[in-house]
């Protein structure tokens, strides 16, 4: 499809033709079961446009080494790849690069907080804050120190249409956790929350602020000064990048009181047989050879992202967000989770069909080529709240159109006529 | 596709037989499928020679994973616990009669796997390999 029209007169436009973006992404152009490729699975992994699998294949290609020790050309190359993406990604969000923690993904960047900090900070009987939205990613850490350190679990609740209970949320301040940790967009009702003002209000009570930026990152600017948490994360494979890397933030004097997560070679400053002293952050943190490609591309992928910008990314996706929901709620028995209003979510949308399981929701839009998530999306305690074994899942990138939610609107009514609904 | 949803299976899906549970079961057990987070719980009523008399289930799942644990749980009758253990998975894929991706073998074992958990009296383990089970080990398949 064309450029579509901004929905409203001030939305950004994308910098060049919608075709012309679709275009960096050479796996939107192949068939699934004979039918275009509908890729509405974003929300669980983004597809890669050329620039970033052409890095990934130029570094082993041209720059190949290990970084930080040889003192030869291709080992220079490979650090100042390595340490530029750090950089790129430090600007993009606007921090310092001795503030940015390569690690695998989101999940062990949160590892490492819950069991660096976790261990020195949290004892019996202290709080630690999550909210019923949380991804596995981000209750799962916090379960495993709060066993090792007798520290237990707080839920804030969420309301009928996904947001989070703002008095659960004031009445769990007054019980005053040592951590909160929450989502800045959920994985499953696309509810976007206010980080600002959450970070601001659990601070004035003490806490620390841990944020999972996974579904966030991709689509809208950060600036980690303006949020103002301790730590927020976010992976790489869902912002354009390789899978195998993602991002930590912390601040600075958290990171110096931290201790190593794990140890080995390149986060030491001195060895001997009796006394290791650690190296300065983020080395520290960063033990072993580190995903030297991953990182390389994943700069690459800032780039990308920044060629078209996230203000427009961000209106692209409203539009298809304005464009999907009503016709999703024509749909017979079509049950939509999480807040109804754009202006309070993503393009992120979880709904129920009555009559139709979502495993098989699932696979029969595969039969017309549209790939959506069919599951608990690792948010088992949300399925509780929201009484549902599992939804299905339509998440969206910039290089959606509408006429693939023409696609998936088609299928679905394929499914309920399969079961006679 | 339509054989997949063939008529046979979403009758079964949404007129499942045996749902629902015994009254003061003998055996009963539940699982989930850990990749769809859907629940199957069994019950069932042993005779006096641990022979199945009654079994049911409840839960929700997806019409292959219902359509499976109600096709199978009618013909479990008269079976003894032992022997409960011992079913092959190709026991319920016959039943199904049709194929099943690898996606969702899951949803079509689930009710088996719930079933040998009943009778073992804890969680069976699987084997996705489809190697032969050892009893001694709780391997199922």
């Amino acid at each position: 499809m064309s450029s579509p029209a901004p929905s409203t007169a001030s939305a950004p436009a994308l910098p060049r033709s919608h075709e012309s973006i679709r275009a960096d992404f050479p796996i939107l152009h192949r068939e699934v079961k004979g039918k275009p490729l509908s890729y509405l699975d974003n929300g669980a992994t983004v597809q890669k446009p050329v620039a970033v699998i052409e890095a990934v294949d130029r570094y082993y290609r041209e720059h190949n080494a290990n970084v930080h020790r040889g003192i030869h050309t291709l080992s220079e190359e490979a650090t100042n790849l390595y340490e530029g993406a750090r950089k790129l990604v430090a600007n993009h969000i606007g921090a310092s690069p001795r503030e940015v923690i390569f690690t695998r993904n989101v999940t062990s960047g949160i590892n490492l907080v819950a069991q660096s900090w976790g261990q020195a900070n949290l004892g019996p009987g202290d709080r630690i804050l999550l909210t019923e939205m949380e991804h596995h990613s981000n209750i799962v850490p916090w379960y495993m120190i709060a066993q090792r350190t007798g520290a237990e679990l707080d839920w804030v609740g969420i309301d009928e249409e996904g947001r989070l209970r703002m008095d659960e949320f004031e009445a769990a301040l007054e019980r005053e956790p040592k951590v909160f940790a929450f989502t800045h967009v959920s994985n499953v009702l696309g509810t976007t929350n206010a980080v600002k003002d959450l970070v601001a209000r659990a601070r004035a009570a003490g806490a620390m602020t841990l944020i999972d930026g996974a579904q966030a990152a991709p689509k809208m600017e950060l600036d980690m000064g303006e949020i103002g948490a301790d730590f927020y994360g976010f992976t790489g494979h869902k912002f354009y990048g390789p899978t195998g890397i993602g991002v930590i933030y912390g601040r600075r004097e958290l990171l110096e009181e931290m201790e190593p997560f794990e140890g080995g070679g390149s986060m030491i400053s001195k060895v001997s047989k009796d006394q290791i002293t650690w190296a300065s952050v983020p080395a520290k943190f960063e033990a072993g050879t580190p995903p030297i490609a991953e990182a390389a591309a994943l700069g690459v992928a800032v780039d990308w992202v920044k060629s078209i910008g996230l203000d427009a990314i961000a209106a692209h996706e409203k539009q298809l967000t304005e464009y999907a929901i009503p016709r999703l709620l024509e749909i017979p028995g079509l049950k939509l989770f999480g807040p109804p209003e754009t202006a309070e979510r993503e393009a992120i949308i979880s709904f129920d069909i009555e009559g139709v399981h979502p495993h098989d929701i699932s696979e029969i839009l595969d039969r017309h080529g549209v790939a959506v998530r069919a599951g608990h999306h690792c948010a088992q305690p949300l399925m509780k709240r929201l009484g549902v074994p599992a939804t299905t899942r339509a998440s969206y990138a910039v290089y959606n159109t509408n006429e693939e939610t023409d696609r998936l609107i088609e299928a679905l009514h394929d499914a309920r006529r399969i079961f006679g609904l | 596709m339509e054989e997949l949803y063939r008529e046979q299976i979403l009758e079964h899906y949404k007129r499942p037989q045996n749902f629902g549970a015994v009254e003061d079961p003998d055996l009963e057990f539940e699982d989930t499928n850990p990749f769809c987070g859907d629940e199957q719980r069994i019950t069932i009523k042993l005779d006096d020679q641990d022979r199945v008399s009654e079994i049911k289930f409840d839960g929700k799942g997806c019409a292959i994973s219902t359509a499976a644990t109600s096709m199978l749980t009618d013909e479990l009758i008269g079976k003894s616990k032992d022997e409960l253990i011992l079913l092959p998975k190709e026991f319920v894929l016959e039943l199904l009669g049709i194929d099943i991706s690898a996606t969702r073998m899951k949803c079509a074992l689930l009710g088996l796997k719930v079933v040998k958990g009943a009778s073992l009296g804890k969680v069976a383990e699987w084997d996705d390999e489809g190697v032969d089970g050892d009893l001694s080990q709780g391997a199922v398949v």
